[in-house]
């Protein structure tokens, strides 16, 4: 099988031919005789230290937790889609947070309700569009597109992954608590955060909350010195920094993001931890709670505010740009054409991650912070729109005059643009601190985050997962089913999240259980029952993407060459179903950028083919 | 069962999966798979096309059909006049965000469509364009500039405090686990000091009760305000964050526990008016309660509302309180009736640092209270009917010594005796029919004695222009069967002999 695989370049001339030639050889079978690494089931599929099995652990942990945090989302839509409809049926799962009246009718108790919020928040931030996406394609495509044998720790990186897991369980267990879980949003502002006193879930759910995300910490940052090192230090011969693909700047700039601002949240959360039990004052001062004034003086709830948004405002590009990456490289694959203006992607990346760190105030400006302060952040979060505005103009401009292949892949990739453009769109209101005193905390910068980090990012993560699936797993997913899954997640995310917008604009604010009390609020009982309804449609059809992944491990088309996307990267190079050290004999060595598509009449290049004779110059 | 239910479903999905992707298969093996990947991409061009129109219809018409809810796009223009600034603001970001959102979907979606991979094509090698990249980095950039210019300057407008001089109502909110409380200065026109370790049950808000401006704090259970005057909320927590939000008048701003924060708007328009305004409009003819069809219509009932817009725990979504805008007219009769917390809850109580005392404003109400009688007292037709009765006139319990603070009563008498030089009076002694008949005689007889003996001694009252009377419990004002009657029989009171 293996002959008839390879990619014929020119007569003659295979990645095998070509790695054998100019490829660097690294002596890797002088000491690897057989693998002592991976010798037996545990450390093949648990304890494993190759990146490519920490990959996987790190899709296939990430997808069980978004149908945990999605199934979430699906009651907590119930509740406000359906506020009279008996939840009684949710009773065997829910327990006691069900309460049902003498009449037979279940309702959902409202701790539980912001139980769920928090939870779902939390767990599709971090768990999933962090670890899921960022752990998974950082891990899978870092050593393979740099062409490293594995990452710089293997060990780390192994590590990075059970500290994940850790974190995961303990997150799970905190379900099960008799108070119940954290409920106070999954920014857990203090006071509420910290006293048990003002919220149930304030109590042993906070707690572990706190220590869950402590362990996941560690997680990013084992994960992230990791990237970072093996970006700069494991690159292959010729594999310059410029000649590196979108999707390796894209991982190696949020590597850089996380490392600089997860511990600036663990700080954020030690403080609390100590406020919460050693009766220190950080964040908590002039409290009366349960009938009870309590000592704390003289601490902040805003100085919480400001550490925790100074990891969370890098977090929602350490959540975009490895999207941004993975579109970007499968935009151009399947279009068959260079990325347009590649530099310029590379400078509005760095650009994005810079301006990042300067801007976290912008979720602050109603929180009580000197007005004037505001203004800096303003200027800041606007200017952000200018290195989007490129990305996107040089996506579509990649599509323009292409020889476009339609698949799950390249369809996530367009619907991830047209997520980021009506996501991003709507940050430049938010921004904008006079338009946030009205937009502050209301529906519409549920719809604007949702779009453009949660669906956007999502999309990426699809795209990604059909495109590197081959590379994953040897076999394809099936495409048809692939496809059906992109129009109805595009059509259906658009529309529980489109009409969200005109709820915000009315001024209807974000965590309420109900909007009977208010005149101004409760005239959207028709929207929110579409809303509903289509989240539960779109639910659906994630798990047929479930299932469908499952299904094609196992019965999906079997990959038969080695470079099915006709891709240029190196990962492309090694076999169909690579071992552990990637590439059986020499690492192959980089000759030309990544995106040689269409130059000179060809329809790729790939990376490893040295200049031909006669070949135009290499420009961009 | 449920449990059951799911699982069949999820089989039987996966039974659904495993055939599309057999027949998927089969057809490829049929057909050639190139040939099959060509029509994909014109089919997938053409659905995107297809999605694209869609998709812009969707919006339009949704906007449209929910215009007259949204804020500032119906008949909800802002109730305030820093909020005007901020809807036009939001509409001319609209405008601009709108064409690049319309223009660069119609683009993604047509280029999809056009350049969809088909037999025979050549994909363009285009890398980049220097140029192209140098103009969609400008104009991005000149865009955001005027977006930032124009945000900043009405930011800094809404954000700026009362400036000195300037006339404005001061209140404050106060937000705690799931109310807002309410505050008004009083007619000093200053909130109190609070400390938030002196909260209890009867006094949420921690008032100092020894800093006199807390004294004349009114704890309103809704906002009212006047039209056309400035308003400073001072918004404070007492437990976890809230947020102080009215939508209609765009005004939000975290409460923090320990650090007021501060909100400055002006009313442009009275709830009245506004409620004129929704009834122009369809959406508002609907009853307002939708199970009763004969119930007000919408516009009726409206009132502008106060929320909470920061999770504040389980009851975050009930922090309710109506506003109503009113003319400065309504405003004043409304501060009117309004009573200083103090004087109904805690006066006198055992909090009260005054028990026992009597505080200036009761001195002056007690006063006007007193000349207001007189005044009444001395119109009456019949010389019978020119009674004032003296309520703050007290004795020791079956005895005939004044309490201490019946001496501001009887300064009131003697301010009226030296402002009519003319008057006569005589002190009049009434008692209950409690005991013994001829006791009470001689009680009554000592007490309006004690009186003008206070009068003539202490206050140099002329003692000829006087006279004092008892008369047991011969003269009741009513019955002497209850509690409440007998203490309205045991009374001062003067008759005026002449004027």
């Amino acid at each position: 099988m293996e002959t008839i695989d390879k990619t014929v370049i020119a007569p003659g001339i295979d990645e095998d031919v070509l790695i054998e030639e100019f490829g660097y050889d690294d002596h890797f079978h002088d000491h690897h005789h057989g693998d002592k690494y991976q010798s037996n089931f545990v450390n093949t599929y648990i304890f494993s230290q190759d990146h490519k099995m920490i990959a996987k652990q790190f899709l296939i942990t990430g997808m069980i937790w978004a149908l945990i945090g999605g199934g979430m989302s699906l009651i907590f839509r119930l509740q406000l889609g359906f506020p009279e409809e008996s939840l009684a049926w949710l009773k065997p799962l829910l327990g006691k947070w069900i309460t049902i009246s003498e009449a037979g009718v279940g309702k959902l108790a409202p701790e539980f309700y912001y139980a769920l919020v928090t939870m779902h928040g939390t767990i599709i931030v971090f768990f999933v569009l962090t670890a899921g996406l960022s752990g998974t394609f950082s891990n899978l495509l870092i050593p393979l597109q740099v062409g490293a044998r594995d990452m710089a720790s293997p060990f780390l990186n192994m590590l990075s992954y059970w500290f994940f897991f850790i974190a995961g369980v303990i997150m799970f267990y905190s379900l099960f608590l008799s108070t119940g879980p954290f409920a106070g949003g999954w920014t857990a502002y203090p006071p509420l955060s910290a006293l048990p006193q003002a919220s149930s879930g304030s109590g042993a759910g906070m707690t572990l909350w706190t220590i869950s995300l402590v362990f996941f910490v560690v997680s990013v940052l084992l994960g992230g010195i990791n990237y970072i090192t093996t970006v700069l230090n494991l690159r292959t011969k010729g594999m310059t920094m410029w000649r590196l693909p979108l999707t390796i700047w894209a991982f190696f700039v949020t590597a850089i993001l996380g490392l600089l601002s997860f511990p600036v949240l663990v700080s954020g959360f030690l403080l609390l931890i100590f406020d919460r039990e050693l009766g220190t004052s950080f964040f908590l001062n002039d409290i009366y709670v349960g009938g009870q004034a309590l000592e704390h003086a003289g601490g902040s709830p805003i100085l919480y505010q400001h550490l925790f948004w100074f990891l969370g405002h890098p977090e929602v590009y350490i959540i975009i740009l490895p999207a941004m990456g993975i579109v970007s490289e499968v935009l151009s694959v399947h279009a068959r054409k260079p990325i347009f203006g590649y530099k310029a992607m590379v400078f509005s990346i760095l650009a994005i991650g810079f301006l990042s760190f300067i801007v976290w105030a912008h979720h602050m400006f109603m929180s009580g912070v000197n007005p004037f302060i505001s203004n800096f952040f303003v200027i800041f979060t606007l200017i952000i729109a200018v290195p989007s505005a490129v990305k996107v103009f040089n996506w579509i401009s990649t599509l323009y005059g292409g020889n476009i292949r339609f698949n799950a892949a390249s369809l996530f990739g367009i619907g991830f643009v047209s997520m980021f453009i009506s996501g991003g769109l709507t940050g430049i209101f938010l921004g904008n601190s006079a338009i946030d005193i009205q937009m502050h905390d209301t529906y519409f910068v549920v719809a604007h985050f949702h779009i453009v980090m949660g669906v956007a990012a999502m999309f990426g993560m699809f795209a990604g997962i059909y495109h590197w699936y081959p590379k994953m797993f040897g076999r394809f997913m099936n495409p048809t089913l692939g496809r059906l899954h992109f129009w109805g997640t595009l059509i259906g995310a658009y529309a529980i999240f489109w009409p969200m917008h005109y709820l915000g604009m009315a001024g209807v604010p974000r965590r309420y259980y109900s909007f009977d009390s208010f005149e101004t609020f409760r005239h959207f009982g028709t929207m929110n029952q579409f809303i509903t309804i289509a989240a539960i449609v779109v639910f659906a059809l994630q798990v047929l993407f479930v299932i469908n992944f499952f299904y094609s491990i196992w019965y999906g088309k079997k990959q038969t060459t080695r470079n099915p996307w006709g891709a240029t990267t190196l990962e492309w190079t090694t076999p169909i179903r690579p071992g552990h050290g990637n590439w059986p004999g020499k690492l192959p060595s980089v000759q030309r950028w990544a995106y040689d598509y269409g130059k000179d009449g060809k329809d790729f290049i790939p990376q490893i083919l040295p200049p031909q004779e006669g070949e135009s110059e290499e420009v961009h | 069962m449920t449990f059951l239910l799911g699982l069949a479903c999820i089989v039987l999905l996966t039974v659904v999966v495993v055939q599309i992707g057999k027949v998927t298969e089969l057809a490829n093996g049929l057909r050639g798979e190139e040939e099959m990947q060509f029509k994909t991409n014109r089919r997938s061009g053409m659905i995107g096309m297809a999605f694209l129109i869609a998709f812009l219809v969707f919006c339009i018409a949704t906007a449209i059909y929910y215009k007259n809810y949204m804020l500032g796009y119906g008949p909800h223009e802002s109730a305030s006049v820093h909020g005007s600034s901020l809807d036009r603001l939001f509409a001319v970001t609209l405008f601009f965000t709108g064409i690049v959102f319309v223009l660069t979907h119609i683009l993604l979606f047509w280029f999809a469509y056009k350049y969809h991979g088909r037999a025979g094509r050549k994909a363009l090698f285009l890398s980049h364009d220097n140029r192209l990249e140098i103009i969609w980095t400008i104009i991005p950039a000149v865009v955001m500039t005027f977006l930032v210019i124009s945000g900043l300057d009405a930011w800094n407008d809404v954000m700026a405090d009362i400036e000195e001089g300037e006339d404005y109502t001061e209140i404050e909110a106060t937000g705690y686990q799931f109310a807002w409380h309410l505050r008004y200065p009083g007619p000093d026109g200053k909130l109190g000091a609070r400390d938030y370790k002196k909260i209890n049950g009867l006094n949420p808000l921690g008032q100092d009760w020894n800093d006199v401006r807390n004294l004349d704090d009114i704890h309103p259970s809704e906002i009212v305000l006047p039209v056309g005057k400035k308003v400073r909320v001072r918004i404070t927590a007492r437990d976890v964050l809230h947020n102080f939000d009215m939508p209609h008048f765009r005004v939000k701003m975290d409460a923090v526990p320990g650090m007021p924060t501060y909100f400055i708007f002006e009313p442009q328009i009275t709830s009245e008016e506004y409620r004129q305004r929704l009834k122009e409009y369809p959406e508002y003819q609907l009853p307002s309660d939708p199970n009763d069809p004969k119930s007000d219509p919408l516009w009726k009932t409206f009132e502008f509302e106060l929320a909470c817009a920061e999770l504040c725990g389980s009851g975050h979504y009930s922090m309710r309180r109506v506003v109503r805008i009113v003319s400065q007219e309504e405003y004043d009769a409304w501060l009117a009736q309004q009573q200083s917390y103090y004087m109904s809850s805690i006066r006198n109580s055992s909090d009260d640092p005054f028990k026992g005392q009597l505080l200036d404003m009761e001195v002056s109400m007690r006063k006007q209270e007193f000349d207001d009688k007189l005044t009444s007292a001395r119109a009456a037709e019949t010389a019978a009917d020119r009674i004032v009765r003296l309520d703050y006139v007290f004795f020791e319990t079956g005895s005939a010594n004044l309490t201490d603070l019946s001496r501001y009563e009887l300064q009131n008498v003697a301010e009226a005796m030296n402002k009519y030089p003319e008057m006569t009076i005589e002190v009049a002694g009434h008692t209950d029919a409690t005991g013994d008949a001829a006791a009470n005689q001689s009680l009554s007889e000592m007490r309006s004695m004690a009186v003008y003996n206070y009068l003539v001694n202490e206050l140099n009252v002329d003692g000829s222009r006087l006279a004092a009377a008892g008369y047991g419990s011969s003269r009741p004002i009513d019955s002497n069967d209850t509690d409440a009657g007998r203490a309205k029989n045991r009374r001062t009171e003067l008759q005026i002999l002449s004027l």
